[in-house]
Parts: C-alpha cells; structure tokens; sequence
C-alpha cells in the first residue's frame, strides 16, 4: 500500500476496511440481507467459496447437485419469498448450467443475482481453461449483467445488481467477476443502490389514466379480469382482492397469476389460456371491458390474436411500458406499481354485483365440470387420474400448500385443480416451459419458507432431468413432499402427437427405472401408488411426514388434457374433447 | 397504426457501456429486422453516447423496438424518427489513382461540382472526401467508378432531429 492509500484508509477508518474481492462479495451479500444461496464450486470462484467457509455461520451455501439446480432453487426461493434469490457458480460449464435458470427467471420476472468466477482477466480473450464469454451468452437472457476486473468496482457493482434484480419489473442480473479481482486487496465500504440514473424502477402513474378505467369499469355491462403476477411481484393482493369485490367484478388468472386471489374466492373465475378453465376463456370474446393487470397477453393466455378479445374495450395495468400494446392495444393503459394503482382505482370504482354476468360463467362452468373436470377428479375409469391425486392433496393440505409443478399435462393439471388459500404458492415455469424445473425449485421454496409444506408435481420425464437434486434434499436434509405422476410417457407432447400427429407416438413412450428404489438410494422414503385405494392414504402419509418423503403415483397412461386452444385457435374455440 | 415499411432512425442515448453495444443489436436480431446503418458516439451531453441506427420498419414496429431499448438499464432515452423529422448525412471516402487526377480533367469538374473534398494527395492516390444525402454520394461513386476507384467507403447515417430532444432536461432533473 502506498503512502497516499495507507491515509486515505486511515481518514475514513470505521468505514472502510482492507479486505480481498472475495470477501467483500460475502459482506455484500450479508448486507443486502442474504443468507441462503445455492452454487457449486470450481477453480474459478474458489477464493470465493474460501470466504464462504470462513463466514459459514452467517451465510449458508447450499451445494446443489448441478448449476442448473441451484439457479432453479434460487428461482424457488425468490417465487416464494418475494427476496432475491442467489445462485453462485464457476466459470465455463459452471456458468453456462445456469442459463437456462436465467433465462426461465427472465421471462418469469423473477429477482436472481447470479454470480460467476472468471478466468484470470489477463487470460480473458485467450480461449483459457474454462473460459467462455458469460456476459455475452446471457446478454438476451437477462435483465442486467456485468463484468467485473477489479476489486473495487465490487461493492457498487453488486449493490446495483441487488437493486436490479429486485426493483421495477424483477428479472436475473448476472455478475461476472475474475478471478485476480477475488483476490485483489482493497478499501471496502457498502452502500446500497437507491438509483440509476439511467433506469427508472416504477413509472408514474397517471391519475388521469386510472379516473378513465375507473370510469369504463363503471360503465361495463359485462367486465373481465385477467390478472397475472404483477399483482404477486408488486404485492398488491389486498388492493386487488378489495377491486374485485367491490365492482363485483369476476377475475380470471394466468398461470403466474394463480394463488393472488384464493380459489375458493367467489369472484375467481378460473385460469385463461391453452388449458385455463372454459367459462373464462370463452367469455374473453364476450366482455365489453377487459381489464388486464400485471400480465403480458402471452401467446398461450391470448390464443388467436386476431380473434382475441376483439369486441372488448381493453385497460392494461402494467409496471413494465414495454408491455403496453406489446401484443394486445390498450384503449387505457395505466402504467405503474398495481399496488398504487389498484389503490387508486377502488377509491372511484362503484359498487356492483353483475349478477347476470356472473351467471353466464356458472353456466359455463357446469358445462366444463360435466365434460371435464368431473371425470378428471372423481373418475369412474379403473385407472388413476392426475386430477384425483390433486384432490387428494388438496384435501390432506387444506388448500395451504405451496404447490411446485414442473411442465407438462401434470403441470397443467396442477394448476386447474390445485386449491390455493395462501398467495404465492404456485410455483411454477411459465413462460419458458422448463422440465426439470420443480425437483431444484422446491428446494429453495421449501428452504425459504420452512413453515410451509411444499408440494412438487412432478411428470416421470421431467423428474428425471433433474433428478440428481435428490441429493441435495438429502444432505440439506430439505422436508419437501415429491410426487411424481408417472404415466410412461412424455404425456403432454404424446397428447399433442394424439391429437395433431395422427398418434406416431415418436420418441414420447418412456421405460421409466424404479424411482422408488432411487429415491430409497438417498435415503428419502418412498412409497408407490398403483390402485386407488391407496392413494387416500398414501397422500396423507406423505403430507404428515416430517421428513422430506417420495410419491409416485402410477396413472393412465394416455390421458388427455382439457379444455384445449389448439394453438393458432382462437379462446372461442376451446375445445371439450 | 400506419402499417408502411419505411425507413425509421432510431436515436438510443446511453451510458458508456461496454456490453450495450451487444444488447441493441440483439434486440434486432430477436425480431429479425436488418440493421441497415449504425453509428455511435459521444452526443451532445458528457459522458452520454448516442446511437443512431437506420432500419425499415412500419411505425408499430418502431414503437415497440423503442420501449424495448427503454428498458434496458443503461439506456437513458430512445427515440425514432421519419426522415423528415430529422436533417441527416452520411460521408464518405474514395482513394484513386493520382495520376488520373492530372490526366482526366472531367475528374477535377466532378470534384468541384459534387462538393466533394481533397483531403489528401501524393504521388500514388488521392483521397476524396463527400458529406451529404445517399443520392448525392451514390451519383458521385457512379461519376467516378467509370475512372476507376481503388478504394470506397460509406459510413453509416448521422442525424438530428428538428424538434428539440428533452434529453438534456432529464438529466439535470436527475442530478438535482
Ligand atoms: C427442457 C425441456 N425440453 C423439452 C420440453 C418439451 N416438453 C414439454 S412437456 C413435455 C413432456 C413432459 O413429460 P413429463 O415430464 O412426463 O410430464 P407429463 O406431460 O407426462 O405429465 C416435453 C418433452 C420442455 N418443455 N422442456
Ligand atoms: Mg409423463
């Protein structure tokens, strides 16, 4: 140290202190309040995880089995917590496991911090062991992300990444750091990111916007909401439930949406979308005002653009401007946190009931539970239905389950008949769809929120892409609930080739190992359901276990998902059958 | 919406930013419209780059890509622009034999009546150099290609705009 440092250290002493890159990544980590997070080592990051074991009481690191698991079991702990979730990982592959966790964080808008080892920066741009060009591959896939070269550009640059993930509209920050940088010795001081200049978290919201939704909302003979997560992210839950009841207004979700309201409420109205509920769907094409809030009209909400809500005047509520006539034209757009702006809108929002309205979704969804959800969950067939076991689980849970899905005819079943009492508990790969999402992401909700039970659903094929996360439930000894709804086939792209493909079943039918015995492997117990009669049982035995606990439930095999928009179809053609 | 392809210039003032550069042109990429001219520099306000960037689209088109470069962090301001709301250049560069210079006395005419500049001569080439709109820089290649040009470079558009840009304003907002 020269001289001129060695003053400068001593002027602001009790400020800073002289430490190295890596441990001030753990103080900076401490002091934006985490104390979970979830990586996997390598020659890159390892002065990093030097840190981690001196600083092991006030931080847990949790080794995952894979990188993919542990940006996956961040995604979980910040879809149930609400907190930014941190995923740690090496160079190279250790970096590039993690993408496709960012990139499902980045469509799903949820608030990651992930941090890479770097090679040495004098190597960078040398094809060094284990070097590849982070920052480039996760441009596309993330909300903000940077390289870091020196020590001292740490603090201002994780402050920000912190600030970033979890402000505005949430999404994924990807830091890159070299490893020299770790090492380097520097004058460390934290400071927490309030702003950038450059970006602007929450737009305004215009008053005048809000008077003009309030007004078109009073006036709808026949008004629909379809509300998606902004309500969870902007934690607007009590302003929205408090719009809906007051206008009488019935509300329709998107599969991130699920859980904001509870299920049972009478004004929930179903999920929209390529497998949502009927009623909603359908009478998307007959509402004069459709309100959307905190939600993007993605392809699998909207169907058809050209016949999607054509006769209906449309209000967006949204945090994001770049969502306002993205895909759909907004006659209002009310820009903003929904967590102001609903508060805004109930103050002029009239009192209603709509009870005629309301009936025309009655009627649809007695039309639904005959064709459909009847036979779904309380089946007269021999064979085991994913629906009943989601009943059952229902049942024994009482609606208070965090519920895990990861993708397929599962998923979606999942989501149609899971009970919801507890925002914040559909847990779920929307946008980008990722098998092998649930098994990593319970982890993290399980570990987030501890008091919970926390149910993954779980298809035979995605268990198995990331199944090796069996034993990071085993080592963190992580009480999570498991199912997994075996049907020997990649059931939802099976249901596609049925319906579109003429049934060339190619490359869907699945010889599935004993998951038992695997999960028996890593000491988790385990039990298989073939026969009703013991599904009651079964599922009550796993949710009163303390301990984290398999199920596998074997059911038809080519059983169908519906109601369905075949895609390109437009919302009026959801079909039955 | 006007649903007319045409040629829209978008200006994206940005912080000084290593990636960004990456994150623009990926924001094309993704919807697969070509970039069909792109230049960056300092603007107006220090330590404030600017882009402009030249691409045929419709308006709905062009709206949307400008909330989309919104959005990213570093980017402070984006807009887009018709031609005519703008007054805008391109440069250009040719180097040619010298001997033709001596030789070709139509060549000192063309030079003289296109605007074009001698920035440099030697014993082997001159460098012409020409300010102005593609019409004119085109017919200028066209008058001289039939003499032969060793080397011919176009850069991209530079522009700006006749409203005022409420750039400045922002900025000071923000520091105050
Ligand atoms: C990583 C990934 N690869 C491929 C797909 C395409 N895909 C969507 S659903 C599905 C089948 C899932 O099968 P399974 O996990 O058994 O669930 P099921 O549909 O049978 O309930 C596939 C292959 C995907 N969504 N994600
Ligand atoms: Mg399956």
């Amino acid at each position: 140290m020269d001289t001129q440092t060695a003053n400068k250290t001593k002027e602001v002493a009790g400020q800073t202190e002289r430490i190295t890159g890596a441990e001030a990544i753990i103080k900076c980590l401490i002091a934006e309040g985490v104390d979970i997070l979830y990586g996997y080592p390598g020659g890159a990051i390892m002065p990093v995880y030097d840190e981690l074991y001196k600083y092991r009481d006030r931080i847990h690191h949790v080794l995952t089995r894979h990188e993919q698991g542990a940006a996956h079991a961040a995604q979980g702990f910040a879809r149930i917590s609400g907190k930014v979730g941190v995923a740690m990982a090496t160079s190279g592959p250790g970096a590039t496991n993690l993408v496709t966790g960012i990139a499902d964080a980045q469509i799903d808008s949820t608030p990651l911090v992930c941090i890479t080892g770097q090679v040495p920066s004098p190597l960078l741009g040398s094809d060094a062991f284990q070097e590849t060009d982070i920052v480039g591959i996760s441009t596309p896939v993330t909300k903000w992300n940077h390289q870091i070269t020196k020590a001292s550009q740490i603090p201002e640059v994780l402050a920000k990444a912190f600030y970033i993930a979890r402000s505005g509209r949430p999404g994924p920050v990807l830091i890159d750091i070299t490893k020299d940088a770790q090492f380097e010795e520097f004058d460390f001081k934290y400071e927490k990111c309030k702003v950038v200049r450059s970006y602007k978290a929450v737009p305004e919201t215009d008053p005048e916007s809000v008077k003009a939704a309030a007004n078109l909302i009073n006036n709808a003979k026949k008004p629909l909401i379809v509300w998606g997560q902004g309500v969870i992210l902007g934690e607007a839950e009590n302003e929205f439930k408090a719009v809906v009841e007051k206008a009488g207004l019935p509300a329709a979700w998107t599969i991130l949406g699920a859980s904001a309201l509870p299920t049972s409420h009478p004004l929930n109205v179903g999920m929209v979308g390529m497998h949502g509920n009927y009623a909603p769907n359908k009478l998307t094409n007959e509402c004069d005002v459709l309100i959307a809030i905190g939600m993007r009209f993605d392809d699998r909400v909207t169907g058809n653009l050209n016949s999607y809500a054509k006769q209906a005047k449309v209000i967006h509520f949204d945090i994001d401007p770049a969502e306002i006539n993205k895909n759909v034209k907004a006659d209002i757009a009310v820009l903003g946190n929904a967590k102001e702006s609903l508060a805004l809108l109930l103050e002029q929002l009239n009192k209603n009931s709509h009870d005629a309205w309301h009936q025309e979704f009655k009627d649809l969804y007695a039309i639904e539970y005959e064709k459909v959800i009847k036979n779904d969950i309380s089946p007269s067939k021999e064979g085991l239905t994913m629906g009943e076991v989601l009943k059952q689980i229902n049942i024994e849970s009482k609606g208070n389950a965090a519920i895990v899905s990861d993708v397929g005819q599962h998923q979606m079943i999942a989501c149609r008949y899971s009970e919801f009492n507890i925002t914040k508990s559909n847990i779920t790969s929307g946008g980008l769809g990722t098998m092998g999402f649930a098994l990593p992401a319970a982890i993290g909700a399980k570990m987030a929120a501890p008091d919970r039970e926390v149910v993954a659903i779980i298809g035979d094929g995605g268990y198995q892409m990331n199944i090796q996360e069996l034993g990071t439930i085993f080592q963190q000894k992580v009480p999570v609930k498991i199912v997994v709804l075996n049907n020997e086939f990649l059931g939802m792209v099976r249901q596609w080739q049925q319906l579109f493909f003429d049934k060339r079943y190619a490359s869907t039918e699945m010889t599935n190992p004993n998951f038992v015995a695997i999960a028996e492997g890593y000491y988790i117990k385990a039990r298989k359901v073939v026969k009703r009669e013991d599904l009651a049982d079964a599922v009550k035995e796993m949710i009163q276990s303390k301990d984290s606990y398999f199920l596998e439930v074997c059911v038809e095999k080519e059983d169908n998902v519906f109601p369905m928009i075949p895609s390109g179809a437009s919302v009026s053609d959801v079909r039955l059958s | 919406m006007n649903e007319e392809i045409k040629p829209y210039t978008i200006s994206i003032y940005t912080e000084n930013n290593i990636g960004l550069l990456n994150r623009i042109s990926a924001i094309f990429q993704r919807r697969t419209i070509n970039i069909e001219s792109l230049t960056t520099s300092q603007s107006e306000i220090e330590n404030v780059n600017r882009f402009v960037i030249v691409v045929n689209i419709t308006e709905a088109q062009a709206e949307k890509i400008v909330k989309q470069f919104e959005k990213q962090i570093e980017v402070i301001r984006a807009y887009y622009h018709t031609d005519e709301e703008t007054i805008y250049q391109e440069s250009c560069m040719f180097k040619i034999k010298s001997d033709l210079l001596f030789e070709e006395p139509q060549i000192q005419n063309i030079i003289k009546e296109s605007n074009a500049r001698i920035v440099t001569v030697n014993k082997e080439f001159f460098v012409l150099e020409k300010s102005g709109r593609r019409n004119e820089i085109e017919s200028l290649r066209r008058d001289l290609n039939i003499f032969g040009i060793m080397q011919f470079v176009r850069s991209g558009r530079i522009s700006v705009t006749k409203e005022e840009m409420k750039i400045t304003e922002m900025l000071s907002a923000f520091n105050n």
